[in-house]
C-alpha cells in the first residue's frame, strides 16, 4: 500500500525529471499547471456527480424514483442536462447591467478552483502548497458574497435584488463564526499551512479534540454554501431563484457548477481540518481516504437539505448571532485553556 | 515556500481563462434571437411595474453589516495571536480575553439595543 501512496509522487518526479534541471522554473511551472488542471477535472467531475447524486439523494428522501431515464438507473442525466444547456440561448435582460451581469457567473465559478488548489489531497499532493493556507481559503471564499451581490445588482430584477441583499446579510453573519471556529485549530498547531495541519493529526484528527468548533464549521459552511435548510438567497417558493432569476444557458449552468464545486470545497476543508485529511488505516491509499472523507460530508449536507425545511430569516440571522458567535469565543477560551493545562500536565508528569 | 504564490498567479490565470473559454461555447452553438419581450424582467409573467430594481430596504441590513466590520476587524487580530500562542505566554493569552471581553460588551450594548433582532 505504501507503493500505491507514493505512486503520485514518483508520477511527479518522473515528469520532474524530463527537465535538465528537476527544479528549474519550467519543471515547477508544468507541475502548477498540471495541478490545476487535475482541480478542474475534479470540479467538473464533482459537479456532474454530484448533480446526480443530490437529485438521487432527494428521490430517497422524499419516496420517489429520482432521475431514471436515460441510461442505465437514469446516470447520464446530468450530461444531457449540461449538453443542453450548452445550446440553449444566453439572455441578457435589456435593463441589465451588462458588464456586472456578465462576470458574476464567472466569478462563482472561478472560487472553487482557486480554493481546492491548496488542499493537500494526499500525502505531497498540494497543487499549491501555501504557508498561508487558512488565511488563504477564507479570503477567496469570502468574495462569493460579492458574486452573488453583483448577480443580485446586476439583473435590474426585483426578486434578483432582494435574493443578493439576502446573500449579503447571510453570508456575512455566517462568516463570523466559520472563521472564529477555525481558531482553534491554529492555536493547537501553530501554523497556517494546511499540509502541515494534516500531519499534525497523524494520532488523533481534530474533531476529537474540537467538537464543538466542527459543528459551528459544519452549520455555518452549509450557511456559506446556501444550501437548505439556510437557502433564504434562492427560495424558489418566495423570490423564484433569488439572484440567479434572470440567467439562462450555459451562464447559469456555471453558477451551478460553482455552487457544487464551492460545496467540495466546504467538504474538502472540513475533512482536512477535522478529519484527518488523508491520513487513515493503511489498509486504503491516502487520496481514497480523503475522498472518501469529502464524500460522507457531501451525503450528509445532503441528507440535512432534504430533510429540515427552510429557516425563518430572524431565526436564521439570531442562530448565526446568538448561538454561534458566542459559542466559538467560548472554543477559543477553551482551547487556550485546555492548551496551558495540556503543557502544565506535561511539566508536571515530565 | 513564500515564491508559492507565483504559482497563485498562474492559478488565477486559469480561473479567469476557463469561464470565459466556456462562456464562448454557446456563443458558437446557442441561437441568440433577441426581441423585446424576452428581454424584460421576470415579474412572474406581468410587465414589471419600475423600470429599476432599486428597492427600499431595512436599516436592519446595515446594523447587521456595522457589527460585523467589528467582528470582522478583529479577526485579523485574532489570526496572528493564534498563530504564536504558545511563544507568546500568559500575559497575551489574558490581553487577548480583555481585548475581546471589550468587543463583547459592545456586542452586548447592540443585543441589547435590538441590533441583532429582524422585526
Amino acid at each position: 500500500m505504501d507503493a500505491l501512496n507514493k505512486l503520485p509522487l514518483n508520477i511527479a518526479a518522473a515528469i520532474r525529471g524530463l527537465f535538465g534541471d528537476p527544479h528549474s522554473i519550467w519543471a515547477d511551472l508544468t507541475m502548477t499547471v498540471i495541478g490545476i488542471v487535475l482541480v478542474i477535472v475534479l470540479i467538473v467531475l464533482a459537479a456532474l456527480i454530484l448533480i446526480l447524486l443530490e437529485r438521487k439523494i432527494g428521490g430517497w428522501a422524499s419516496q420517489r424514483p429520482g432521475p431514471n431515464r436515460l441510461g442505465p438507473r437514469g446516470w447520464f442525466q446530468t450530461i444531457a442536462d449540461a449538453l443542453k444547456l450548452l445550446g440553449k440561448e444566453d439572455v441578457t435582460p435589456a435593463e441589465a447591467d451588462r458588464f456586472i451581469f456578465k462576470i458574476a457567473p464567472m466569478i462563482v465559478f472561478a472560487l472553487p478552483m482557486m480554493t481546492l488548489a491548496v488542499i493537500p489531497f494526499g500525502m505531497g499532493m498540494v497543487p499549491i502548497d501555501l504557508d498561508l493556507g487558512i488565511m488563504y481559503y477564507l479570503a477567496i471564499s469570502a468574495i462569493s458574497t460579492l458574486a452573488l451581490l453583483m448577480a443580485g445588482w446586476g439583473s435590474n430584477s426585483n426578486y434578483s435584488m432582494l435574493g443578493g441583499m439576502r446573500a449579503v446579510a447571510q453570508m456575512i453573519s455566517y462568516e463570523i463564526p466559520l472563521i472564529f471556529s477555525l481558531l482553534g485549530v491554529v492555536m493547537i498547531t501553530q501554523t497556517f499551512s494546511l499540509s502541515k495541519i494534516v500531519e499534525a493529526q497523524s494520532t488523533i484528527p481534530f474533531v476529537v479534540i474540537q467538537p464543538i468548533a466542527f459543528v459551528i464549521y459544519f452549520i455555518a459552511g452549509i450557511a456559506e454554501v446556501n444550501r437548505a435548510p439556510f437557502d433564504l438567497v434562492e427560495a424558489d417558493q418566495e423570490i423564484v431563484a433569488g439572484p440567479f432569476t434572470e440567467y439562462t444557458g450555459l451562464r447559469w449552468g456555471l453558477f451551478f457548477l460553482g455552487e457544487y464545486g464551492n460545496m467540495t470545497a466546504v467538504a474538502a476543508l472540513i475533512t482536512t481540518m477535522f478529519l484527518g485529511g488523508w491520513q487513515g488505516p493503511g489498509f486504503l491509499p491516502g487520496i481514497v481516504w480523503f475522498f472518501l472523507k469529502v464524500g460522507i460530508i457531501i451525503f450528509l449536507m445532503m441528507w440535512i437539505r432534504w430533510t429540515f425545511p427552510r429557516m425563518r430569516i430572524d431565526h436564521l440571522m439570531g442562530l448565526a448571532w446568538k448561538v454561534l458567535l458566542p459559542l466559538s469565543l467560548l472554543n477559543i477560551l477553551l482551547t487556550g485553556l485546555g492548551i496551558y493545562i495540556y503543557q502544565y500536565v506535561l511539566r508536571i508528569g515530565g | 515556500m513564500s515564491d508559492n504564490f507565483a504559482a497563485v498567479g498562474v492559478l488565477l490565470v486559469f480561473a479567469i481563462a476557463l469561464p470565459v473559454i466556456m462562456m464562448l461555447m454557446p456563443k458558437l452553438l446557442a441561437p441568440n434571437k433577441p426581441h423585446a419581450q424576452k428581454l424584460i424582467a421576470y415579474e412572474c409573467g406581468n410587465e414589471p411595474i419600475a423600470k429599476t430594481a432599486w428597492l427600499g430596504f431595512k436599516s436592519n441590513y446595515f446594523l447587521y453589516a456595522i457589527v460585523f466590520t467589528a467582528f470582522d476587524v478583529e479577526t485579523v487580530f485574532l489570526y496572528p495571536w493564534a498563530l504564536t500562542f504558545r511563544k507568546l505566554g500568559t500575559f497575551a493569552f489574558i490581553e487577548m480575553f480583555i481585548f475581546i471581553t471589550i468587543l463583547l460588551v459592545g456586542f452586548w450594548y447592540a443585543w441589547k439595543e435590538g441590533a441583532l433582532e429582524w422585526m
